[in-house]
């Protein structure tokens, strides 16, 4: 008896199997459903918020829209929105003025600096961090950063735009530093010799070769981190109350524009009423404020690039 | 640190002078009980099978060894009169005397330009047309210079993989050094590439004192002067390359030049 396995005979007898096939031609059409569903969510977002924004723009002069007042709920209410872009690109600054200098030399670090061992227990500790429910770092902002701050600044508010600010820098620490080390981890051991060769120092190589070769990376995990803190809600909401000033000064409340639409949808603003398109109007200011710095990053990393 | 070159002595001056040298990797003895010299201007070829030590050696005369966790050596290498282990050697001096080119070619992924001037750069000229200077002759002397000279600022990852072989040598120059370290220069290079490496070689030899790494024999052959078989990181013969060639003293030496194994 011949016991040797026909695989020939097996491999014809699959190859025009009518299951095989058809599987083949279902999977593509799969496959392409799955892709197009973020897309098409995006369109039906965008789409909401530009209907609705519409109705709010075609009521409200564009003049107003741009002024520094806002009183959504006065008897003569006014929608002036820069106090809130303006409470948004504060926080924001704030929050990657903490971020961007300590992410980066914690990624150097990682990366350049710190043993084996020491990344692979350092990082995944890292990573934990940006776990942590935002809550949490609002509460940490308001009943521990905010005191600690009044020790130094006495006439600091008990709501301001500094404290959450910082923790928001804080929490996206992490973030950039995780992103940036991934890139300089990637950039191939052989152009490290190549400059220690020339008797550069280890300083010398992270700065000079390292860190120009991951720029394309590392701007990418800043431009992340900015539009972390651009949408970041619940931090600037407990810590930074609901001022709707038009300031400069950290130490006192403001509001962003995450913060605002959270404020109305808890119920203030009835539905179809002026305050209520309001908010469309806002989530679609914050909706292109985070494209535009997405195109720029998209712009940075491919000006900067460098091939390798 | 300069000494006169006498063109009509060659190999009179010991750059290099090995003594008694070991290294491990851990527990693995990687190098045994070395001991030899490497002449001024001369071209010093390491041949010997896969895993004998010769990349491992090669990498301890400029000290990039290190990089490797767990390395220990013993004994001494003499570089011009000093022990280049001893604690008063900063690496970077020596790396800036001893250049190296390695086995794929490694050009920063910047400019050709910016390759050239990396080295002047880190070690502090800053003056724009010394910078051109030192671009145009170590270019020139890398033989690469009427190739490249019209795009000097495209990345250097757009030339080929002999042209970005010769980019590392230029970059090498461009701080002027000692001595060149080849780690197989040529291995990841078409025919038409190695051949041009090996004219420049030739050529940087007045120069230079260049040490390569080799794993063809025919090359060795045909650029060294003197040669040095490693088998299991110990020294079987060194000498004039004429000699080990036609005449090798040991069995294994003449088992590996004629192909039997290795």
């Amino acid at each position: 008896m011949d016991k040797t396995v026909r695989v020939k005979d097996i491999i014809k007898k699959n190859i025009n199997s009518n299951k095989n096939r058809q599987i083949e031609k279902i999977m593509p059409t799969l496959f392409f459903l799955a892709a197009t569903i973020s897309i098409l969510t995006t369109i039906g977002i965008v789409s909401t918020l530009v209907v609705d924004a519409y109705k709010f723009f075609r009521q409200v002069p564009i003049k107003e829209v741009f002024s520094t007042k806002l009183a959504p709920l006065g008897s003569n209410p006014s929608f002036g929105i820069l106090p809130l872009i303006n409470g948004t690109v504060i926080t924001s600054i704030i929050a990657m003025g903490v971020a961007i200098p300590i992410g980066l030399t914690a990624a150097i670090y990682l990366s350049e600096y710190a043993s084996e061992n020491c990344r692979k227990a350092l990082k995944p500790i890292m990573e934990l961090l940006a776990g942590i429910p935002t809550i949490v770092y609002g509460f940490f902002a308001y009943s521990f950063v905010t005191p600690l701050l009044m020790t130094i600044i006495p006439d600091l508010g008990a709501k301001n735009a500094l404290s959450p600010g910082i923790v928001m820098g804080i929490m996206i620490i992490p973030l950039v530093a995780s992103l940036s080390e991934d890139a300089m981890n990637s950039v191939p051991n052989a152009m490290r010799e190549g400059a220690l060769a020339l008797g550069s120092t280890k300083l010398e190589v992270t700065i000079k070769v390292v860190v120009p070769a991951a720029i394309s990376g590392i701007i990418a995990s800043f431009v992340l981190g900015i539009s972390r803190a651009i949408g970041e809600t619940m931090i600037v909401v407990i810590a930074s109350g609901s001022s709707k000033n038009f300031t400069f000064d950290v130490t006192k409340s403001i509001q962003t524009m995450t913060a605002y639409i959270v404020e109305f949808t808890s119920g203030d603003a009835g539905s179809g009423t002026l305050g209520y398109y309001s908010l469309y109007a806002v989530g679609l200011i914050l909706f292109v404020f985070t494209l535009l710095m997405n195109l720029l990053a998209r712009y940075i990393s491919r000006r900067y690039r460098e091939e390798y | 640190m300069t000494i006169p070159i006498d063109k009509n002595n060659k190999g009179q001056n010991v750059i290099y002078d090995v003594k008694n040298l070991d290294l491990w990797y851990g527990n693995d003895q990687a190098l045994k009980n070395l001991d030899f010299a490497i002449g001024e201007n001369e071209v010093t070829a390491i041949i010997g099978p896969s895993g004998c030590g010769k990349s491992t050696f090669i990498k301890t005369l400029n000290r990039m060894i290190e990089m490797i966790p767990n390395v220990r050596t013993s004994g001494e290498i003499l570089y011009r009169g000093t022990n280049i282990f001893d604690k008063s050697v900063r690496v970077e001096e020596l790396r800036t005397k001893v250049g190296m080119v390695f086995q794929k070619p490694n050009p920063f992924p910047k400019s050709i330009y910016e390759n050239v001037v990396y080295g002047p750069k880190i070690h502090g000229i800053r003056n724009k047309k010394q910078l051109m200077e030192i671009v145009e002759t170590s270019l020139k002397s890398a033989a690469l210079w009427d190739e490249v000279k019209d795009r000097l600022h495209d990345n250097a990852y757009g030339l080929s993989g002999g042209q970005q072989q010769r980019l590392c040598i230029a970059r090498c120059l461009a701080i002027q050094p000692d001595v060149l370290l080849m780690d197989e220069p040529t291995s990841a290079l078409d025919p038409i590439a190695t051949h041009r490496i090996e004219e420049l070689i030739e050529e940087l030899k007045k120069n230079y004192t260049i040490v390569i790494v080799t794993h063809s024999m025919h090359q060795a052959g045909r650029i060294s002067d003197k040669t040095a078989f490693f088998l299991s990181g110990e020294i079987i013969e060194f000498g004039k390359t004429t000699v080990i060639f036609s005449n090798p003293k040991d069995q294994r030496t003449e088992d590996y030049i004629t192909g039997r194994f290795g």
